[in-house]
């Protein structure tokens, strides 16, 4: 029988070790997913983990891919740390890429620096008020932050299909559910192929999350509240501050997310615009214990498997869905993993249960 | 002869496995008893448990006989808990074997010993709160009752032994005494030949405990064994037969209780001279450190206590001490006193002089108050924090320079964290460790030091040594009486009357959310207090008290 | 038929799947398990019902696969949270994405297919009374399993031992394991049933409500009757309510919308979300009824000493 005993202090070896672990088994289930949808494993698993990283093109998509993922992935970090579970990063997101896109959509003639910086500023505004709702609800009537952000992610896909198909169309756009193409100043610069100015942005979040975490006050007081919300009373931090903070922090990094997919990558406001980024950055959060670095290698790993997706429907015409599914599984692995950080695992043969006299 | 027993114990252990095993009933309780009428009811014979690296048990031996109450002492940590816990089929042992009526005994449930005839009642209440007094009671009997005949037995076994109830009441609603007869009551309906208790004094006013001692004696007087766990070594005096004596795991002695005295009995349990605390008089009293006027606060949530007109003072160079029976009230006045949660008005808080009712817990720091809640893992401390950082959590807003700028200095920190570690005697500790590696005795030391090192003005404590082994709770209480006599004043809130009169220079008693007056402890006794914790004082609830409190 | 006829069969459609994922979560969560991966089982015993209904030709078949699906898909959750002792919120949300990725991965090959429609049962003269007919004794052999299964939960959870150990290990699991009983066995019995019947709501909505195969077709239900255990404040018969009441909003909105007054169709559509939000800020005002029925170790892990 397999017993669990409780670690005097987490394992270092482990807490690096453990989300390692799990990719390995996810590869290897995936193997078996791919054997049993009737592909040779081997070559699936090299097209779907292998070939994405083999071209310097798509390596380029892949840093697309990740940027929102990233973005999220670290905000959500900040918000589990507090355990304030914000799942609405989906609707965070596309409101603040609405948000975001009222300048060149309304204002197109403001079409200059300040232009694009106010589309940021915006974006970031607009996720970071959507996720004041749930935190404010929370706060004020104690209701489930879990329940209030996903209901909301509903409401803002639901609020971004009227815009496009009703006053935000293009008028000129033959009736095709979509909004104006943005032009100049309302995209984002190009770093590299289709690698956008928000992988910058990305960047500096990691580093962001990382000095508020490690070096500041306000980073302690969310991992205090986050493990005990009594000795964060003790300590006299504000559980309403600390949960209305991060649930700021984390919609203005979705918002901002959501502006760059529409100014960096789409180029135009349409009904679907992000492939589940706020989903997954949910696994990328947890799968990157949600510390800095660990969220940077596993926004790019999370990337790597919608790619992969992509391109094992493109080569072996597989399902689209394969991609969510290994997200899905993978998550599963990483909480299982996580257990070796803070229990050492035992076997006890069924037989010795009881002295040895008996 | 205590002696001897202990010896016939000893020269049966090395061929104990094997041979007794082999030999069976007779051989086995021949060994052991030297009348055939002393047979026991149960013995422990080389029990060996472990977790982890930790020998809980380690090689145990014990033997309960019919009409005795046999006394398990041991400081936190010895292994008694978890030797009951084997007895009562939660655990398992690695090694060793027990015999119930001399037949080899492995329950591998507490459904398994219940039927077997072992009762017990627990330390930490295992009811369940929203559920009735019946169901809770139904919960631990394994034949399926009908509900109605079950109520009429609890009435018929409660009024047998003098343990009022009513079936139908939710357990929630229940004074701490109360809930303790729904255990016992819950025990002896499955009508055991074995009935363990664990602690059960701790919670109850010193009538109480006389009362439970009364129905204790009855039960034995019926030929019953009961094993009686406790660490208040007076009351052993009083009513065990016998004791075993437990320390790191192992049994060290097995005594007549009224043979020794109360310190010779601490000694074997510590296994050294336990130092005394030092008490000096106190010198002049200086002004009030802590002022508290009517402070009047509603009960938070369904389950809490209120708190009604509270009036204190704490002066310079004494220390207060606050006794009473847990859920009074003690948690909502730390809490009150602290600023964790605020008074409604005004005028009711003074640190050093300075209102500071409507003001939070780290503007009371600021103004020279310290505060040490009941609860060392998550409230004093995070298990899952270094040191350090457990450092910073009461000092990130009354040092300078540990927080500047709204960034840390880590440097700072770590250093500090090593002063207390060092200055307190905080054995096992770096400021990198977890909290949770700690034992804690040692953690306690630890937050302690983290506030006297503040040299605070005001020292606010609840329950100072719960859980903390002898050594480290005589530091502790010698460092709370050295603190106030260096000029700040001290309020201990305990549930344990040795350690009040042991530090207290005043001593006032919490009773359903109401304070009494503090009267210097050389006026009281131990039955005063008693008394008062029943509710002598009361103004809402007790008929005659005003005069009680004159 | 008449309106009011058309209108009462459209809430009882849009309320059984609520009603059968919101009372296996109830069972769930009043053994102290929070399971948040509803959406994720009911998806999957959606899309299973729906191909083995369509591949086998039976319906009722394709039900059972749906509950069983239910079962098995939340075996992982079982294994995290009640023999590693993780958290069951980050578990749970793990079974919520997990479900939907794979539904979508099984579904892939039934997208736009004609499905097989579960019958409705016919009581010779009961269902042949005008309005009362169709109204009571004209439904799927499901519609009535939920009224059912509601009923037995309630009689079980207040009235039996089972539902005495149920309620005691959800309330107290440190006391419940002191007296012996298996704490974490019952809980995975409580998971497993939550499995089957958020399955089964899955398979309604495949083989019932629509019979056919469409991506994220569980359209957030899995969390609307999360909620809606909340709502109810963990009371068996106050979830049969709030299903009704929310799929009595769920239908005015489509009616809404059919009718065309003029409001946008997402308007509409947002409602039941909407509705959830309003629903759990109303219960959450009333404190003392919600703290007195909550569970009191709803996601605590649980991991005896051994």
């Amino acid at each position: 029988m397999m017993v669990l005993e409780k670690r005097p202090a987490p394992s270092a070896v482990w807490s690096i070790a453990a989300p390692l672990l799990a990719l390995l088994v996810a590869v290897v289930l995936g193997g078996v997913l791919f054997a049993a949808l009737g592909h040779p494993p081997l070559k699936a698993l090299y097209i779907y983990f292998v070939e994405p990283l083999t071209s310097f093109w798509s390596i380029e998509e892949l840093l697309v891919k990740a940027t929102p993922l990233l973005l999220i992935g670290c905000g959500l970090a900040l918000a589990y740390r507090a355990n304030v579970w914000n799942i609405g990063a989906e609707g965070q997101l596309v409101m603040g890429a609405i948000a975001g896109s009222a300048i060149p959509i309304l204002l197109p003639e403001w079409n200059d620096p300040l232009a694009l910086v106010a589309m940021l500023a915006l974006g970031m505004a607009g996720g970071a008020a959507y996720a004041a709702i749930p935190a404010m609800l929370k706060n004020r009537f104690n209701t489930n932050e879990i329940l209030t952000s996903l209901m909301l992610v509903y409401v803002a896909g639901l609020f971004l299909d009227w815009l496009v198909r009703g006053p935000w169309r293009d008028p000129m756009g033959f009736n095709f559910p979509k909004s104006v193409a943005f032009e100049g100043w309302h995209l984002l610069p190009v770093i590299s192929g289709r690698v956008h100015l928000g992988l910058v942005l990305a960047g500096v979040a990691v580093i962001l999350l990382w000095l508020v975490l490690s070096h500041t006050r306000a980073g302690f007081a969310v991992r205090v509240q986050g493990t005990s919300a009594q000795a964060a009373q003790f300590a006299g931090f504000s559980a309403r501050r600390i949960t209305l903070g991060v649930m700021l922090f984390s919609g203005a990094l979705a918002g901002l997310a959501g502006i760059g997919e529409v100014a960096g990558v789409i180029g135009h406001l349409q009904p679907s615009i992000s492939p589940g980024y706020g989903f997954a950055a949910i696994i990328v959060a947890v799968l990157g214990r949600l510390s800095p670095a660990g969220v940077l290698l596993a926004a790019l790993l999370l990337a790597l498997t919608y790619l992969g997706g992509e391109a094992a429907q493109l080569a072996l015409g597989m399902p689209a869905k394969v991609a969510q599914a290994f997200q899905g599984l993978l998550l599963f692995l990483i909480l299982a993993a996580e257990v070796l950080v803070h229990y050492r695992v035992r076997w006890h043969r069924a037989g010795r249960q009881r002295g040895s006299t008996a | 002869m205590a002696r001897n027993r202990r010896r016939t114990s000893e020269e049966k252990a090395p061929g104990a496995a094997p041979a007794g095993a082999a030999a069976g009933k007779g051989s086995g309780t021949a060994a052991t008893a030297e009348t055939a009428t002393d047979a026991p009811l149960l013995e422990v014979c080389g029990v060996v448990r472990h977790f982890g690296m930790l020998a809980a048990n380690d090689d145990v031996w014990l033997s309960l006989k019919a009409g005795e109450i046999h006394a398990l002492l041991g400081e936190n940590g010895a292994g008694k808990s978890t030797l009951v816990k084997i007895i009562y089929g939660v655990l398992r042992p690695d090694a060793g074997r027990l015999l119930l009526h001399g037949k080899p005994f492995h329950p591998a449930s507490p459904a398994q010993a219940r039927a077997a005839g072992i009762g017990m009642v627990f330390q930490h209440f295992s009811l369940f709160e929203p559920l009735t007094v019946a169901e809770n009671i139904a919960l631990a009997l394994d034949d399926a009752h009908e509900m109605d005949a079950l109520k009429q037995r609890i009435l018929q076994v409660s009024e047998e032994y003098g343990l009022p109830l009513d079936p139908d009441a939710m357990v929630a609603d229940l004074s701490v005494g109360e809930r303790q007869r729904v255990e016992i009551v819950r025990c002896l309906l499955a009508d055991p030949r074995i009935i363990i208790l664990d602690e059960p004094t701790s919670v109850l006013t010193p009538q109480e405990a006389q009362a439970l001692f009364a129905t204790l004696k009855k039960l034995a007087a019926e030929g019953r064994g009961i094993l009686y766990i406790t660490h208040r070594l007076e009351e052993v005096r009083e009513i065990c037969d016998r004791a075993t004596i437990m320390r790191h795991g192992r049994v060290v002695e097995e005594i007549t209780p009224s043979e020794h005295s109360a310190r010779q009995i601490a000694r074997l349990m510590v296994g050294a001279d336990v130092h005394a605390v030092e008490a000096p008089p106190p010198a002049d009293l200086g002004v009030p450190a802590l002022h508290v006027r009517d402070l009047t606060l509603p009960a938070d949530g369904p389950f809490g206590t209120a708190l009604f007109e509270v009036s204190l003072d704490v002066r310079i160079g004494e220390v207060v001490a606050i006794a009473g029976v847990a859920g009074n009230g003690q948690r909502a006045l730390f809490a009150a006193l602290s600023g964790e949660r605020l008074a409604q008005n005004r005028g009711a808080v003074f640190i050093m002089g300075h209102d500071v009712s409507r003001l939070g817990i780290n503007a009371r720091r600021q103004a020279g108050a310290a505060f040490v809640p009941e609860e060392r893992m998550g409230h004093a401390a995070v298990a899952e924090m270094t040191l350090a950082e457990n450092l910073l959590l009461t000092r990130h807003a009354v040092d300078d320079g540990l927080v500047r700028h709204r960034f840390i200095d880590h440097d700072r920190v770590r250093a500090t964290a090593q002063r207390v570690i060092d200055e307190y005697d905080v054995r096992n500790a770096a400021p990198g460790r977890m909290a949770s590696a700690l034992s804690g005795g040692n953690l306690q030391k630890f937050i302690m030091g983290r506030e006297l090192d503040r040299r605070p003005k005001v020292l606010v404590v609840n329950q100072p040594t719960w859980g903390v082994d002898a050594g480290a709770a005589a530091l502790i209480r010698q460092a709370l009486i050295d603190l106030a006599r260096h000029g700040a004043g001290v309020l201990v809130i305990s549930q344990d009357l040795d350690e009040i009169f042991e530090v207290a220079d005043r001593i006032a008693v919490i009773s359903r959310g109401e304070l009494s007056a503090a009267r210097p402890a050389s006026e009281l006794t131990r039955e005063d207090i008693g008394l008062m914790m029943a509710g002598a004082h009361e103004q809402r609830n007790g008929g005659d008290s005003r005069r009680t409190q004159a | 038929m008449n309106g009011l006829e058309a209108f009462l069969l459209t809430v009882i459609a849009a309320a059984t799947p609520l009603l059968l994922a919101a009372t296996g979560e109830l069972v769930v969560e009043r053994a102290g398990v929070l399971n948040l991966g509803v959406e994720g089982m009911m998806a999957t015993g959606a899309v299973v019902a729906f191909a083995v209904a369509l591949m086998s030709g039976s319906p009722l078949l394709g039900v059972l696969a749906g509950a069983l699906a239910g079962m098995v898909v939340v075996l992982p959750f079982v294994f995290l949270t009640q023999v590693l002792a993780a958290s069951q919120v980050a578990s749970g949300l793990a079974l919520a994405l997990f479900g939907l990725g794979l539904s979508g991965l099984i579904g892939e090959g039934f997208v736009g297919q004609p499905g097989v429609r579960l019958e409705k049962l016919h009581i010779p003269g009961l269902s042949d009374i005008p309005f009362i007919g169709p109204v009571i004794f004209g439904h799927d052999v499901l519609v009535y399993l939920s009224f059912f299964m509601t009923a037995l939960v309630a009689w079980l959870l207040f009235r039996t031992r089972v539902g005495l150990l149920l309620r005691a290990v959800g309330t107290n699991h440190d006391a419940a394991h002191a007296l012996g009983h298996p704490v974490r066995r019952i809980r995975t019995l409580a998971i497993l049933f939550g499995g089957l019947m958020a399955g089964l709501a899955g398979a309604y909505l495949s083989v019932s409500y629509t019979p056919q195969w469409v991506e994220d077709m569980t359209a957030g239900r899995g969390w609307i009757a999360l909620a809606l255990v909340v709502f109810a404040t963990w009371r068996p018969l106050r979830v049969l309510a709030g299903a009704y009441l929310f799929g009595t909003v769920w239908i005015l909105g489509l009616h809404a919308q059919a009718s065309g007054y003029g409001l946008p169709p997402q308007l509409l559509s947002a409602l039941p979300y909407l509705a959830t939000i309003i629903a759990l800020v109303i219960i959450a005002r009333n404190r003392t009824l919600t703290l007195a029925n909550t569970p009191a170790m709803i996601g605590r892990p649980f991991m005896p000493e051994r």
